[in-house]
């Protein structure tokens, strides 16, 4: 296990989130016409967040929080780490479900359909970023990380279907609109604040920089895709990474929020067409 | 006297004990100390192989041979009984054409006979499944006890026919072993036929309308497969000498004469597995009480279809029926997960789950290498253990709740906080990393890309997404915590609760210790098998990492009993501002009380039954159909 990457990941990856969610919201200001905070707010929000009395309907919703949280630091730590990308992805999902259990924890109307609309959101990427692992493996023989990092050419060579249907999920897990059904950094019309809405002051700052933490392992999966053993791997990944944010800003912006079945449909839509279709001209090929 | 003998005729000698018993309390004596011998003898068997050679018994079959014919006529004769007496022609049609074939098989058939080492074999495997039906099959009779006296005190509209269901348990029990212990075709068929007749009577144990139909339905789709291992028997023993297992293991690799009954054992074991397109008996067979659905109908009797499917793995790899079978098991994993997220009934959920994992192993079966039988034994025992105590903890529930509607589940970590603490358990062992079924899903998609099967890769990872909200959406459910209720006054039964207790360690225990199992008895079984053994499924790194997040997993319950702040303001739940102040009431906009209602999402006019099943049997059937006409088009 790569050990420096995984500390530099732990210790770096709240700060990296952090801004970028800071520049995410000056970008998306500037996009509507507005000036748009400091870029260190995100920060200020958190630490707001900490000097204030920590109001739960239980307990159990602050437990559950708090490992989706370490959970979330886990799954970096694996993936930063160089481990299996498989193992990455399901340790995922177990820091997803506790969240939801979070959100369930707390029997409150509107965090439960939170949680309800979170699951058909993992529901909907799901396919998808099995397949992100399948086209992996079959792009580089492998699933370890490191064997990844070391490749001749850039997976997204082998799998440009399979990264255009990632892509498209990212913004689910990114929790964009049209996709941000369960909670996203603005108020909902009819649903308060989803899944979050039961957690304040530092439970919410523990669920906010666990989404940093988050954002930064997606980034990474992004810079995956362009990972090869060359010296321009770094500059063309981050490269890369900072140009589908962006897009990911602009989509965010550009359109409205669907409905749950259009989430659905169309990821899974594109999971067995977009990416099916790669890996099966993949599999014959390789 | 070989200690299979001792595992095949003991349950049978408690059978005969428990049908004679009247007394409650004499029967619950007699079982749990049947349970555990039974128990202690599977481990010993266990023990007794661990670094040894397998063996084979009953080189000359002798008078045995004319134990098994009658015994086989036997079980005819009742079920023909069954059938007249229902008037189910279909029944009375295959109960003869089946037993006219293996009579004549037996006594007139020319038969070529190849030599036979021994009508019963052991090995890793037979181990294996011995433990589960031993250990876990053990958990579930002892379960039974307390279980069946409260079904009855609470169902006063049924007959009281615990005096067949005890010995009937048994008898199961005693075939079961019989099944993974034979190595002749002919007497593994008359286990299978007595485990389709348990079932039978099992699930028509209530005896209403509903029952009885159930019943037959479950009869009449298992004995299309008895009539496939019928055709399978003659064909084999006729055509190619081969009566044993291990001659056909031998002699039939690459072997396309073998195809046909290959298709027919086949046809049996997908039957005997619930899957598309016989799904229906399994769902029905859900209003048997809860011991015999955890038994029967998840653990044990549908595992002699998918063992079977497993056994013969090597002589699937890369031919048309291997093909088949695999699809036909995707295809019904994929559907039969949609399918569960629709089902608010919690039996339902369970059944379905059921079907769909059964699919999972049976294409793991059907693509046949290395790797795929490796993920395949695994989904075997992990499932075994984490539905088994599924279904226990649900029958508990509905014992003391009166239902067994997840709906009615909401809040069971406050009202029940044991039961829901096991039933979590085992929902987390049934799809959660680092549990074992996520262990096992993993070893068979690596198993699914490396045979270059895209389709079933497509077909895992679309199952597993919806596997996953099904199963979150009801473990919410359980962790929902209620304001101010009270802990419903119920006492769980020491016998429930020794069995849901070690069935929760098992889940934890044998996941945590897998790279162990897997070295002591799997990978053994798999050389003998392949010949070979360098390929690393799951790694030590990823071993070691899965430990510690084991570890980790574990501590959730305890961290949140032991750490406490105090510091918290616990508040009400945030209802629009309108909460009237104990999480359960809201002012409306008249000004008055209403209550608040939260019910999961089932999403029916999408993965309802209603719009799935049918389009399934009938795919399913289609892809039977096809596999069928180019198995005939190789042979003619």
């Amino acid at each position: 296990m790569n050990i420096l990457y995984a500390v530099i990941y732990v210790v770096l990856a709240p700060i990296l989130g952090g801004l970028l969610s800071g520049v995410d919201r000056i970008i998306t200001a500037r996009m509507q016409g507005r000036k748009g905070p400091p870029v260190l707010q995100p920060f200020y929000d958190v630490m707001k967040l900490f000097t204030k009395q920590n109001a739960i309907v239980n307990r159990t919703e602050s437990f559950f929080v708090f490992f989706f949280l370490i959970f979330t630091v886990f799954t970096g730590v694996l993936f930063f780490g160089q481990m299996d990308l498989l193992l990455v992805i399901f340790a995922l999902t177990l820091s997803g479900v506790f969240l939801i259990l979070g959100a369930y924890s707390a029997n409150s109307a509107y965090s439960t359909i939170g949680a309800e609309r979170e699951m058909l959101q993992v529901m909907s990427y799901e396919p998808m970023v099995l397949l992100v692992g399948v086209g992996f493996y079959l792009s580089t023989k492998s699933f370890a990380i490191s064997d990844i990092m070391m490749a001749r050419l850039p997976a997204i060579i082998y799998m440009p279907g399979v990264f255009l249907g990632f892509i498209y999920i990212l913004t689910i897990k990114l929790r964009k609109s049209p996709f941000d059904l369960s909670t996203s950094h603005h108020a909902h019309q009819e649903l308060v604040k989803g899944i979050t809405t039961e957690f304040s002051g530092p439970t919410l700052a523990y669920v906010e920089i666990a989404h940093w933490y988050e954002n930064i392992l997606l980034m990474g999966f992004v810079y995956l895709f362009f990972a090869f053993d060359s010296i321009w791997s770094p500059v063309i990944g981050i490269a890369a990474t900072l140009i589908i944010y962006f897009m990911e800003i602009l989509v965010d912006n550009g359109y409205a929020r669907v409905k749950w079945k259009i989430v659905l449909g169309t990821s899974w839509v594109i999971a067995a067409t977009l990416a099916f279709i790669n890996l099966v001209v993949l599999n014959f090929l390789g | 006297m070989s200690t299979i003998l001792i595992l095949i005729l003991f349950p049978l000698l408690c059978a005969i004990l428990l049908s004679l018993v009247r007394n409650d309390e004499l029967r619950g004596w007699i079982v749990r100390i049947a349970v555990v011998t039974i128990a202690a003898t599977t481990i010993y068997l266990g023990w007794e192989f661990f670094n040894s050679p397998n063996k084979y018994y009953f080189e000359h079959a002798g008078i045995l041979k004319y134990f098994f014919v009658s015994a086989e006529i036997f079980i005819s004769v009742l079920i023909l009984a069954a059938g007249i007496k229902y008037k189910k022609f279909s029944v009375v049609i295959m109960s003869i054409v089946q037993t006219s074939g293996i009579l004549w098989f037996e006594i007139a058939g020319n038969k070529l006979e190849l030599q036979i080492l021994g009508h019963m074999y052991v090995d890793k495997l037979s181990v294996i499944m011995s433990l589960i039906i031993g250990v876990i099959g053990g958990l579930i009779c002892l379960f039974a006890v307390s279980y069946m006296r409260e079904y009855h005190q609470h169902h006063r509209e049924y007959k009281d026919r615990r005096r067949v269901f005890f010995p009937l348990l048994f008898v199961f029990l005693s075939s079961m072993f019989g099944i993974v212990f034979t190595n002749d075709f002919s007497w593994m068929f008359l286990f299978w036929e007595i485990t389709t007749y348990c079932s039978f009577i099992f699930i028509g144990y209530t005896k209403t309308k509903e029952a009885t139909n159930n019943a037959f339905t479950a009869l009449i789709l298992n004995m299309i497969g008895g009539l496939g291992f019928t055709g399978a028997i003659i064909y084999l023993g006729m055509v190619k000498g081969i009566t044993e297992l291990d001659q056909l293991l031998k002699y039939g690799i690459n072997d396309p004469e073998i195809l046909l009954p290959l298709f027919l054992f086949g046809i049996a074991a997908l039957t005997k597995s619930a899957q598309l397109p016989f799904s229906k008996w399994l769902l029905g067979a859900m209003v048997a009480p809860t011991p015999t659905s955890a038994l029967l109908h998840s653990s044990t009797m549908v595992k002699a279809g998918v063992y079977l499917i497993i056994r013969l793995a090597p002589l699937f790899t890369g031919n048309i029926v291997g093909i088949m079978v695999a699809v036909v098991g995707g295809l019904t994993f994929v559907l039969a997960s949609f399918m569960a997220i629709s089902q608010s009934d919690a039996k339902k959920v369970l059944a379905f789950s059921t079907i769909a994992n059964l699919g999972l192993i049976v294409a793991c079966g059907g693509i046949g290498t290395y790797e795929s039988i490796w993920a395949g034994v695994f989904l075997i025992i992990f499932h075994a253990v984490a539905k088994s105590l599924l279904f226990l903890s649900v029958g508990t529930t509905e014992n003391i709740l009166g239902s067994r509607d997840i709906e009615d589940m909401h809040g069971l970590i406050v009202k029940l906080p044991q039961v829901a603490f096991f039933m979590a358990i085992g929902i987390a062992g049934m799809f959660l990393a680092p549990f074992g079924m996520l262990i096992s899903k993993w070893a068979a998609l690596r198993a699914f890309i490396d045979s270059k099967n895209i389709l079933i890769v497509l077909f895992l990872v679309f199952g597993s997404a919806a596997t996953l909200f099904y199963w979150t959406k009801w473990l919410g459910k359980l962790t929902a915590v209620l304001y101010k209720v009270e802990k419903v006054e119920a006492e769980v039964k020491s016998d429930a609760k020794i069995s849901l207790a070690i069935h929760a360690f098992l889940t934890i225990v044998l996941c945590m210790f897998f790279p162990i199992i897997s070295r002591l008895l799997i990978e053994p079984y798999l050389i003998d098998v392949f010949g070979q053994s360098n390929i690393t499924i799951i790694g030590r790194d990823n071993q070691v990492i899965m430990v510690i997040m084991m570890c980790m997993v574990a501590l959730v319950p305890f961290a949140m009993r032991v750490l406490t702040s105090g510091d918290e303001r616990i508040t009400t739940s945030y209802m629009g501002g309108v909460n009237v102040g104990d999480n359960r009431m809201f002012i409306d906009s008249m000004g008055r009380e209403k209550r608040m209602f939260l019910t999961n999402w089932y999403m029916e006019s999408y993965f309802g039954d209603k719009k799935l099943l049918l389009p399934g049997i009938i795919t399913g059937a289609i892809v039977i159909a096809l596999g069928f006409a180019l198995v005939l088009g190789s042979v003619l």
